[in-house]
């Protein structure tokens, strides 16, 4: 019989679990946390700075310009919004597919979504130029006719895909974290954290008749958003793909987009594992090495769904006949940004090929440096979407380069200020485990039984 | 979900630290004629709504009306603004041109069947509640609890106690309102 490898180590009790999951919630912060969040802190002070300035003085600060209409917020938006779709992958569809092992790491992974979709979400509003109109976006009664929003374009379609995706995000997180709030409020020693944890835990008692609605509503909520998931890239696929402009006009997009954003995701989660493991060592026994491996596994599987991508674009562009499409592939990889190209094809295609290996899947500084590699790759694919495509349309006479400027790379390095600010403050204030859902799964791969938890052998929790 | 929904009752109940007893523990009470009680443990047991004889959640059906609504919200809104209200040629594609309004209609049925599902969640677990009593701080952590209503048909403290007992709880209480 094969036997299943357990997905929480060290014969921890429940007590044991709830113990180990609060702790940073109840104790005082390490000296490596406070670095963390003081470097996190100012980079995201910086931010707000740049923004306020691109905000007061208009796009012109960035690079966009004639031919280049779209660049770095349009290219760090798609980035940020394709990483959060691992953490709704993890919560939703693995949940759907009744994947045990999700349970350790969903928690964190949809705290990530949340906050790369805040983000992401910043971007399009910005470079509308005029922020402060953005209430424009939404359809409501006005004075002006009523003048109506355009349904027939992707622009919209995305407002409507991005903010019903951060909505039921953030509702899904939330009500996974009602019981455990609940859990840190009935351990709180402290006053004012029984009263806020009290109040964030809405008064969940835990009664069996509560679990029932509960459990059947979070089933309803992953099978909502599993579409939604997939939605949401493929619209954001859309706001390339409807245009006619070579190298954007493929059928192939939708896959391509949601195969990159699940690829790009669980580099981004496997990234902040590794260092949560290294800050928490207690959630060693939870997101165990074996977590690691499958996460690995999932992003070679999906980072080969993306080479394939890049193989088929290429051959669609020779075997279409259409001179325009050919010119702008064989411009993507020898043109002046040929280097983006090569950068995005070595991190996304050929660097995680390590993870054939099970000794690198397994090795965590390895995996480490990996998920980083693939997280520049997934930002270069889109900066090659998005600049090489525009930059040499059907006229030679509009050529011209995009003007990369220090807004740029300051909006891209700042945006990281703003994500990271977020997911320290959240490693201390929610317990980063899913307590609920982990004590279920205790007993998965482990003989013993041991008196306290299950009494009789697997438990298949729904 | 109780008729009476404005009075917290008292009541006794009965503690474990083992999941199947108190899963078998459900069940003898439910056995002995009792409906009104409840289980009370710090994640969902297998089981449980089974060995309580508590139905399935209806929430599905919420989801669903919420679902069909939203989804009718959304072509009614995009079908009203752009062929109705003020119809405007983009690109002479016709004013209702729904394939492209399908991603709308989309969302609006998913949003409006997630917030709705949570608000029926909200309504049926009569969420939320303000500092509501607690039987016993660890049932969020490690332990186990049965609540027999003292509304409940045949409820007996005495013979509640014995019962607990032989079904293995560790602790049997009186709560004065739950």
């Amino acid at each position: 019989m094969i036997k299943r490898n357990q997905l929480i180590l060290g014969n921890k009790t429940l007590k044991d679990i709830s113990d180990d999951i609060c702790q940073p919630v109840e104790t005082f912060p390490s000296k490596g946390w406070v670095a963390l969040f003081l470097g996190a802190k100012s980079l995201l002070i910086f931010y707000v700075v740049i923004l306020g300035l691109v905000i007061a003085n208009g796009m012109g600060l960035l690079g966009v310009n004639h031919p280049n209409g779209w660049g770095t917020m349009i290219i760090t938006f798609v980035f940020w919004i394709g990483i959060g779709h691992a953490g709704t992958l993890i919560s939703a569809i693995l949940f759907l597919f009744r994947q045990k092992w999700r349970t350790s790491v969903a928690r964190t992974a949809e705290a990530m979504t949340v906050f790369a979709v805040m983000t992401a979400g910043l971007f399009p509003l910005l470079h509308t130029g005029r922020p402060w109109l953005d209430f424009w976006l939404f359809p409501y009664p006005n004075q002006r006719g009523p003048l109506w929003v355009n349904f027939r374009s992707p622009l919209l379609w995305d407002v409507f895909a991005v903010s019903t995706y951060a909505t039921v995000s953030i509702v899904f997180w939330y009500i996974g974290l009602v019981p455990d709030f609940a859990t840190i409020k009935d351990r709180a020693k402290n006053k004012i954290r029984k009263k806020v944890y009290g109040a964030l835990s809405l008064g969940w008692r835990g009664t069996a008749r509560n679990w029932g609605h509960y459990e059947m509503l979070y089933l309803l909520l992953a099978g909502l958003s599993t579409p939604l998931v997939l939605s949401v890239h493929t619209i954001v696929s859309f706001d390339f793909a409807v245009a006619t402009l070579p190298g954007w006009h493929t059928t192939i997009f939708p896959p391509y987009f949601v195969a990159g954003a699940i690829f790009s995701g669980f580099a981004m989660v496997v990234t902040l594992m590794t260092l949560v493991r290294i800050g928490f060592p207690q959630f060693k026994s939870y997101i165990t090495i074996d977590h690691m491996e499958v996460m690995n596994k999932i992003i070679m599987a999906t980072g080969l769904m993306v080479g394939y991508a890049y193989a088929s674009e290429f051959f669609i562009a020779w075997y279409s006949g259409n001179m325009y499409e050919r010119f702008v592939f064989i411009n993507r990889a020898f043109g002046p940004y040929g280097w983006s190209y090569w950068i995005m094809v070595t991190c996304n295609v050929l660097i995680p090929q390590v993870f054939w290996f099970k000794k690198a899947r397994r090795h965590i500084p390895l995996m480490f440096v990996v998920s980083i590699f693939v997280n520049i790759g997934m930002w270069f694919e889109r900066y090659v979407i998005t600049v090489t495509s525009l930059h040499r349309d059907f006229l030679p006479s509009s050529w011209g380069q995009y003007a990369w400027s220090f807004f740029d790379g300051a909006v891209l390095f700042g945006s990281f200020g703003m994500f990271l600010t977020l997911f320290l403050l959240y490693l201390r204030l929610v317990p980063a485990v899913s307590i609920a859902e982990v004590k279920p799964v205790l007993n998965v791969g482990r003989d013993d039984h041991s008196p306290g938890s299950h009494g009789k052998g697997e438990h298949a929790h729904v | 979900m109780s008729k009476n929904t404005k009075k917290r009752f008292g009541g006794y109940a009965g503690i474990w630290t083992d999941e199947a007893k108190v899963v078998e523990a459900a069940r003898k009470i439910k056995s002995l004629g009792f409906s009104k009680f409840d289980a009370i443990s710090p994640y969902p047991i297998h089981g449980m709504e089974e060995a309580c004889g508590i139905p399935r959640s209806p929430i599905p059906y919420v989801t669903f009306v919420a679902g069909l609504f939203g989804m009718s919200f959304g072509l009614w809104l995009t079908w009203w603004t752009s062929a109705v209200s003020w119809p405007i040629n983009v690109g002479g594609k016709p004013f209702f041109s729904l394939p492209a309004f399908i991603p709308i209609i989309f969302e609006l049925t998913i949003l409006f069947a997630a917030l709705t599902s949570v608000g029926a969640l909200f309504y049926f677990c009569k969420l939320p509640q303000i500092d509501p009593p607690v039987i016993d701080p660890d049932l969020t952590c490690s332990k186990f609890a049965i609540f027999v209503p003292e509304n409940d048909t045949g409820y007996d403290e005495a013979k509640l106690a014995q019962v607990f007992r032989e079904m293995g709880a560790v602790e049997t209480k009186k709560v004065a309102e739950y």
